[in-house]
């Protein structure tokens, strides 16, 4: 291997000159853009008055903390059994939620793709509610279905179904407007009607791509999930929130391991599926 | 054009016809199957759940119920004054507002620079060692699968009320959405900058500098927008555990029920949400477009 000599490297520069000069233009972009980025957030510091020296005596409580926490310990078997029915109900919650949510989106979701139904002001006025049903966070359904239903996981899985109701809708539409129009060309060339090129020529193209993203939801669901009971609406989460309110850190962690065994699970089970379906292709 | 039409022999046609009709059956089976499992398992979670189809028949109209008692009162010859009086706390809820994106932004930059970091320690292409990889993807796995809220929950009690434990929460939940996010990008990069650079004696920081950032920074800004505007809604409900924004108002106008305020609130908030959703959606595009004709 040779090295270059000084000469040669002066003559590369002067043969292309234009990549050796420096981009004064995306470089001061790139300043500029950093700069801002930078003042924002000590902006946010000033505004939010975020307390530094709390920070140090926080960090020393959160290290306490953690200490107390190990070993992971739920008490006694009595507390370990009714904490795995606690994850037993997040886990319905997450799965029964995800299907509601998604047998509710699947007509919705139709009428809001432009392929399908053509009509301006349909495809306005649907792709507007799902929106404003995705801008409530799950939480506030939980909330609002907490006061319908009372307390429990029955709360929870129709949160669940709001909050997905949204997501799928947008998703879904999505996909169905990606699909490829020639199949349900065929099936009208050859004297189908609306209804039936939809069904044949647009359902089991979309099928599969809807099916995984039902499935990718529903691990991120039961992570979701975990997060309702904070309100009231059952599952795991509202033994978590009770435990971290009590200081038992040691059943804190056990909870925490529960969720984090749980959803890999889950994630393991679903992309499993996932493959099975569609093959490795990347869910949008 | 003219085209011989194919004639089979009627023992061949039924060979086929027959295969054909246990492909088809097959296929039914299968989806019967399916069927019946998922309703098995609807049924074993609806058990689990508690539904109770009853009583949601019976209390499902207090949910419009509810949405009518939140819907402000407006008459027709004092529109204005209902308007005032409806969004009569707008200046403290703007702030509110304010606060809440602010402590989304600061999650998002400092969980993206965190996860910035990380990413190219859990990529496999870029680090020899497995146990570098392995514990850095178990790190990333762990501050995404604990929802930022139990995190808000435990850092309030740790730093005291405020928008800090919000803050460091979003963050933490961010490296590790973003952490795996971005190294997904950076395995499937292409991997002949990279060797270029290690060829010319490149050390490790000017390899990933030089032959991996420049592949996928727009990706990264994409990612890192798209996880700003989850990070708004996550903003806004941060205040239910006291960890700053206008969720502590929202909560307490609920539990309350000063109704209006609720309406208030939350059209507030679905209104910012969707104005983020629009803004980071345009930019998304304009980079990714940008990318598709640079490249």
């Amino acid at each position: 291997m040779k090295s270059f000599s000084s000469d040669a490297q002066a003559a590369i520069v002067e043969r292309y000159p234009s990549h050796f000069r420096p981009d004064w233009w995306s470089r001061a972009k790139i300043t500029i853009g950093l700069g801002t980025a930078v003042a924002l957030f000590l902006f946010g510091i000033a505004q939010l008055d975020i307390p530094f020296h709390r920070l140090s005596d926080g960090l020393a409580r959160l290290g306490g903390f953690l200490r107390l926490m190990l070993p992971p310990d739920p008490g006694s078997w009595a507390e370990a059994l009714k904490y795995l029915n606690a994850l037993g109900e997040t886990v319905s919650i997450a799965f029964l939620g995800t299907l509601g949510g998604a047998l509710l989106a699947l007509p919705v979701a139709l009428l809001a793709a432009r392929n399908v139904v053509a009509n301006r002001i349909v495809h306005f006025f649907s792709r507007r509610s799902l929106d404003t049903i995705r801008g409530v966070d799950i939480l506030i359904w939980a909330l609002i279905w907490v006061g319908v239903v009372g307390l429990g996981p029955f709360a929870g899985i129709l949160a669940v179904i709001c909050s997905d109701f949204g997501t799928f809708g947008k998703l879904f539409s999505e996909a169905i407007e990606a699909a490829d129009k020639n199949p349900a060309e065929g099936v009208r060339s050859a004297g189908g009607n609306h209804l039936h090129s939809v069904r044949f020529g647009l359902l089991p193209q979309v099928f599969p791509i809807l099916l995984s993203q039902v499935l990718y939801y529903f691990e991120s669901n039961t992570r979701s999930a975990t997060i309702i009971g904070i309100v009231g609406a059952g599952g795991i989460g509202l033994q978590l929130a009770e435990q971290i309110r009590v200081l038992e850190w040691q059943k804190v962690s056990f909870l925490i391991l529960l969720i984090l065994i749980a959803v890999s699970a889950i994630d393991w089970i679903s992309g499993k599926l996932r493959f099975a379906i569609i093959g490795r292709r990347a869910v949008a | 054009m003219r085209t011989a039409v194919p004639e089979f022999p009627e023992a061949r046609l039924r060979e086929l016809a027959d295969r054909y009709a246990a492909a088809v059956a097959a296929k039914r089976r299968r989806i019967w199957l399916g069927s019946a499992v998922l309703i098995a398992a609807a049924l074993a979670a609806g058990w689990m759940g508690d539904v109770d189809l009853w009583k949601f028949a019976e209390n499902f109209w207090r949910f419009p119920a509810y949405f009518a008692s939140i819907a402000p009162t407006f008459s027709f010859s004092s529109a204005w004054n209902d308007l005032s009086e409806w969004l009569w706390g707008l200046p403290r809820w703007t702030l509110l507002l304010g606060d809440t994106l602010l402590i989304a932004y600061m999650g998002t930059l400092s969980g993206a620079i965190c996860g910035f970091v990380l990413c190219f320690l859990a990529s496999a292409n870029l680090v020899r060692s497995r146990t570098i990889v392995f514990v850095t993807r178990r790190l990333l796995e762990f501050c995404r699968t604990v929802p930022d809220i139990v995190f808000a929950l435990i850092f309030v009690l740790a730093f005291g009320l405020g928008p800090l434990p919000g803050v460091l929460a979003i963050a933490i939940h961010t490296t590790g959405a973003l952490g795996k996010q971005f190294a997904e990008v950076v395995e499937n990069i292409d991997n002949k900058p990279v060797e270029g650079v290690a060829a010319s004696g490149g050390s490790w920081i000017q390899i990933v500098r030089f032959g991996a950032v420049p592949q996928v920074l727009s990706n990264f800004v994409s990612y890192a927008l798209l996880r700003f505007e989850i990070n708004v809604r996550g903003a806004a409900v941060m205040g239910f555990v006291g960890a700053g924004g206008i969720g502590q108002d929202l909560i307490e106008a609920v539990r309350k029920f000063y109704y209006s305020d609720v309406s208030a609130i939350l059209l507030l908030i679905i209104v910012t949400v969707m104005l983020f959703d629009f803004i980071t959606e345009r930019v998304r595009h304009r980079l990714l477009g940008l990318e598709g004709t640079g490249a």
